[in-house]
């Protein structure tokens, strides 16, 4: 509807403090149960990774005389086909996964990040041919690829943080693209070209700020299906090797004592869903903070 | 829309060329002469030599590579190292194991996630809206092969409903067919389900605050005709958009899913392909998955056309 | 010609519509806004009413509460009588009964208001089904009338086409075929000529006062265009802040503006040429903001951007009463008529 009436200048709405603003997002965040239970789940998921393993003992001591224990007082959530104790396990496995899904996003970010701002930037020259194949490589069923890198360097952990990384690019050039040609857009971009502002200038002080708050949230995104892809590698044999504990090879185990012993396949399971629910709910209440026109 | 068409048929066939030469190269970069593991264990220098010549190693690679295209497109795609049989023929069994898994599971994902997407949608903040979402959230969260054994330990081993595992073909016997495929289908589907019921749901969101809806209401339509004929004919090409970019993931999921299930598909053959190191099967299974994905690709795009008036009459006149 | 307007909307009769104290509100995340704070209205068969007002000033939800097409969050009080019956009692499949059939809605943006996904024949005869049982090349034969009616050229030929492939004047057309398709008693059209220039403009009025003459449709018109209002209108209602400040028949509106903030609309005292129509005048714009609507002070809710407030407008809420000896001129106002300079002498 025209305004025939004079509204406040826009100018005026950016002057608005910046600490205001944060104020403002937190409390927007604050607000939504959702979204806390997910900070607080991400949060005690990192205590567990990085603290547990020194907390719960030697997650690859073999005790041949307690195979397949049940939870008891001497191992809460029971033990496997060796002994070996479920909890020492669950806690190093959270390490394996937090670093699966680290590393493997930090290696998206660094590869993605430049393709993306030069994409966006350079649109004549570059974009169709990127994006033409981001959406090629964006839905190629990346187990295959996995499955392909394994056949050729051989399982392991860091093949799967290479696979899964190289899986995650094509989200974080098309998001970064996004925010290049949105922030392209605006007056003060515009006026700063017009002003003749070096690319770098504006690659760095403009577009990347603007940028950082869509990668924020896409890392909440990236690491928890890194998380799940890890497991899942691990699982089939492809990823993380025994003796190592992964969340993906202690459910293979449980797999094959389904029957005699299914306390085996609860905990794994369940932590691997709380935690990618943690990084979902989190990433939900990121997004609503910062887009809340998305907030559906 | 021919001409729409055209022009995807041109650049699929030039992705599936790319996509032979890069699997093509990928074989010959593995490490180790693959003469040599096809020669097996102990070979002489005059076997390998004749291997190499057997399998025309010895030409340049470009020569190589159309010998490798002539084979490919007569349907020859080499043999299993495993059990000697010939791939294609391993391949024409498995691959419509998988089909069936695909489709059944895509069924559950469409029937479900569409429709519980759409009835968060139209009643957003309701109780039925957050049930909904909160069971949408943890679809995505569970890894889908875990949910797969939390179903084998529920229905199979402790209610003894259903066959743990095991395949019969269809055309065997199609009640114990699906009796066996039912409970991988639904774990597959789950996750996808999920993703749908989001994606719906927020397209839905999207079309219901629309102007058509509104002008939609002011002509007194029912609430299920506004939802389900004017906003819901706007969401499906967002609908066809996920599917198309959850193929891949549909794809990695069959792989899972066939390994729980003891379910001999092109999934399963993927995996033991590659912990037995069967190269010529790994090539094709690649090859395969690129071409398959690229066709259901182009079928995406043909739907998103005919459901879009707009592209499907540009095309028409304008290509 | 206007006298032949006003006329027709005087001699009516019993009022076709009447909206008495309608008050309505929505609940934001930022507490209760009163969008709507006791309006009362009536419209004569045949009467085209224009309600003007600023953006927020709630012309557009005093239009829509009539169908009751309002945001799920709205609360409704007050009587809304359409020929006794009020329609702020209907249940939602009593409302969905009225809508598009006694009262229709053309929308602001002829862009979007149609389906992108439906050809024009499809989304007029919907409306048919839905109200009339026609049978289907009944119905068919009833969206080629009303093509023809709204003036689009080739009405058999378009039934096929789909929105994208119309220009925006025909859309807009299309989306009056829509409304006046079950020959409705009431149409309210709510900013319908803003998008579109202006000899489409000129169009669309003509199809309006067409369905006037010829259907004797009552017509409420939520426009900000002055030069429309002239056109078209026998009877005006300014809002402001949820309320009606002024009230009058178009030629004694545009001759003897009372409120301060109709004449601040105005400009100055309007001039023969503003009235025939031909010259489009906007309304001008007036220093200050539309008081927050969250909250509701007992004064005159204008006073804080009144050229000519006195301690008595902050002291008390004017009401909207009868003045001078003019037909059913209305205003809230302590000091009708008053010019900035003679409020500066007193």
């Amino acid at each position: 509807m025209a305004d025939v009436l004079t509204t406040p200048a826009p100018a005026a709405v950016a002057v608005a403090g910046r600490s205001d603003r944060w104020r403002r997002m937190w409390r927007r965040f604050y607000r939504k149960p959702m979204s806390l239970t997910g900070l607080i789940l991400v949060v005690l998921f990192l205590l567990l990774a990085l603290l547990g393993p020194a907390l719960f003992g030697d997650p690859t001591a073999v005790h041949f005389d307690d195979v397949l224990g049940a939870p008891s007082g001497a191992h809460l959530l029971g033990t496997d086909d060796l002994g070996r104790d479920q909890l020492a396990r669950i806690a190093s496995g959270a390490r394996v996964s937090l670093e699966a899904g680290v590393l493997s996003t930090a290696l998206a970010m660094v590869v993605g990040i430049p393709i993306g701002l030069v994409a966006g930037f350079y649109r004549r020259y570059l974009d169709s041919v990127v994006m033409r194949a981001v959406d090629v490589v964006l839905s190629f069923p990346f187990l295959v690829f996995a499955v392909g890198l394994a056949a050729i360097l051989g399982p392991s952990l860091r093949n799967v943080v290479f696979a899964l990384g190289v899986s995650q690019i094509p989200a974080i050039v098309r998001i970064t693209r996004g925010e290049v040609l949105s922030v392209r857009e605006q007056d003060f971009v515009a006026g700063a070209i017009a002003d003749g502002a070096n690319d770098a200038t504006i690659l760095f002080r403009y577009v990347l700020p603007n940028a950082a708050n869509a990668l924020i949230v896409q890392a909440t995104v990236a690491i928890p299906a890194a998380i799940i892809g890890e497991a899942t590698l691990s699982f089939l044999g492809l990823g993380v090797q025994p003796p190592t504990p992964s969340w993906g090879v202690m459910l293979t185990t449980a797999q094959q004592f389904l029957s005699q012993a299914p306390w085996l396949a609860v905990w794994p399971g369940v932590m691997i869903a709380v935690t990618t629910l943690g990084f979902n709910l989190l990433g939900d209440g990121l997004r609503d903070v910062i887009d809340p026109r998305s907030a559906r | 829309m021919g001409w729409y068409l055209l022009r995807r048929l041109g650049a699929a066939v030039i992705v599936v060329l790319i996509a032979s030469v890069v699997v093509f190269l990928g074989v010959r970069a593995l490490p180790g002469d693959p003469a040599v593991v096809l020669a097996g264990e102990n070979p002489t220098p005059q076997v390998i030599a004749s291997i190499r010549e057997q399998y025309g190693l010895d030409k340049p690679l470009p020569v190589q590579y159309f010998d490798y295209l002539k084979h490919l497109v007569t349907g020859d795609l080499g043999q299993s190292t495993q059990d000697k049989l010939p791939v294609s023929q391993i391949l024409a069994n498995r691959i419509p194991v998988t089909l069936e898994l695909a489709v059944l599971a895509m069924l559950v994902a469409i029937v479900v996630g569409v429709l519980f997407g759409t009835i968060a949608a139209a009643r957003r903040g309701k109780f039925s809206d957050y049930t909904a979402t909160g069971f949408g959230l943890l679809g995505l969260s569970v890894p889908h092969f875990w949910l797969g054994l939390l179903a084998i330990l529920l229905f199979a081993v402790k209610l003894r409903w259903l066959p743990a595992s095991g395949y019969v073909p269809f055309s065997e016997n199609p009640a114990q067919n699906l009796e066996r495929m039912i409970l991988p289908a639904v774990v597959l589907g789950t996750g996808f389900a999920a993703v749908l019921m989001r994606q719906t749901r927020s397209a839905m969101l999207g079309a219901l605050s629309a102007d058509y809806v509104r002008t939609a209401r002011s002509k007194g339509l029912s609430g299920p005709r506004v939802v389900g004929v004017h906003a819901l004919r706007n969401s499906l090409t967002t609908v066809v958009t996920v599917l198309g970019l959850q193929l891949g993931g549909l794809i990695s999921g069959a792989v899972v899913t066939e390994q729980i299930f003891v379910i001999p598909g092109f999934g399963k053959l993927t995996v033991d392909a590659v912990l037995t190191r069967n190269y010529p099967v790994i090539e094709a299974v690649v090859l395969v998955t690129v071409v398959g994905y690229i066709v259901v690709n182009l079928l995406v795009d043909v739907a998103y056309a005919a459901l879009n008036p707009r592209i499907r009459l540009a095309g028409a006149t304008n290509g | 010609m206007t006298q032949q307007r006003s006329a027709a909307g005087r001699r009516a009769g019993t009022p076709l519509l009447s909206v008495e104290d309608l008050h309505v509100s929505f609940g934001t995340e930022d507490g209760l806004v009163q969008a709507v704070k006791g309006v009362s209205l009536t419209l004569a068969p045949g009467e085209i009413l224009a309600l003007c007002g600023e953006s927020g000033s709630g012309k557009s939800v005093t239009a829509m509460s009539v169908p009751r097409l309002l945001p799920p969050t709205a609360r409704v009080s007050g009587a809304v009588r359409l020929d006794g019956r009020d329609l702020v009692q209907l249940n939602a499949s009593e409302l969905r009964a009225l809508r598009g059939s006694d009262v229709s809605v053309v929308f602001q943006e002829p862009m979007t208001s149609l389906n992108p996904s439906f050809t024009v024949g499809f989304q007029i005869t919907e409306v048919l089904h839905r109200h009339e049982k026609l049978s289907r090349r009944a119905a068919r034969a009833r969206a080629v009338e009303l093509l023809e009616l709204v003036g689009i050229p080739d009405p058999a030929g378009r039934l096929k086409e789909y929105p994208h492939q119309l220009s925006g004047g025909m859309r807009q057309r299309v989306m009056i075929a829509i409304a006046v398709a079950c020959e409705p008693r009431i149409l309210i059209a709510d900013e319908p000529t803003t998008a579109l220039d202006v000899t489409i403009q000129a169009g669309v009025l003509d199809v309006f006062r067409s369905l006037r003459d010829r259907l004797g449709t009552a017509i409420v018109l939520i426009t900000h265009d002055l030069g429309v209002v002239a056109d078209i209108a026998d009877r005006v209602a300014v809002m402001y802040a949820g309320r009606i400040v002024e009230q009058a028949e178009v030629t004694e509106l545009f001759a003897r503006p009372l409120h301060p903030y109709t004449r601040g609309l105005l400009g100055a005292l309007p001039s023969a040429a503003r009235l025939d129509g031909t010259q489009r005048r906007r309304l001008r714009e007036i220093p200050g903001m539309v008081p927050a609507p969250y909250s509701d002070p007992d004064e005159c809710p204008f006073a804080p951007r009144c050229p000519i407030a006195a301690d008595d407008c902050t002291a008390s809420r004017p009401s909207l009463d009868r003045q001078g000896d003019g037909d059913g001129h209305l205003a809230a106002c302590f000091h009708p008529g008053l010019s900035t300079v003679e409020a500066v002498d007193a």
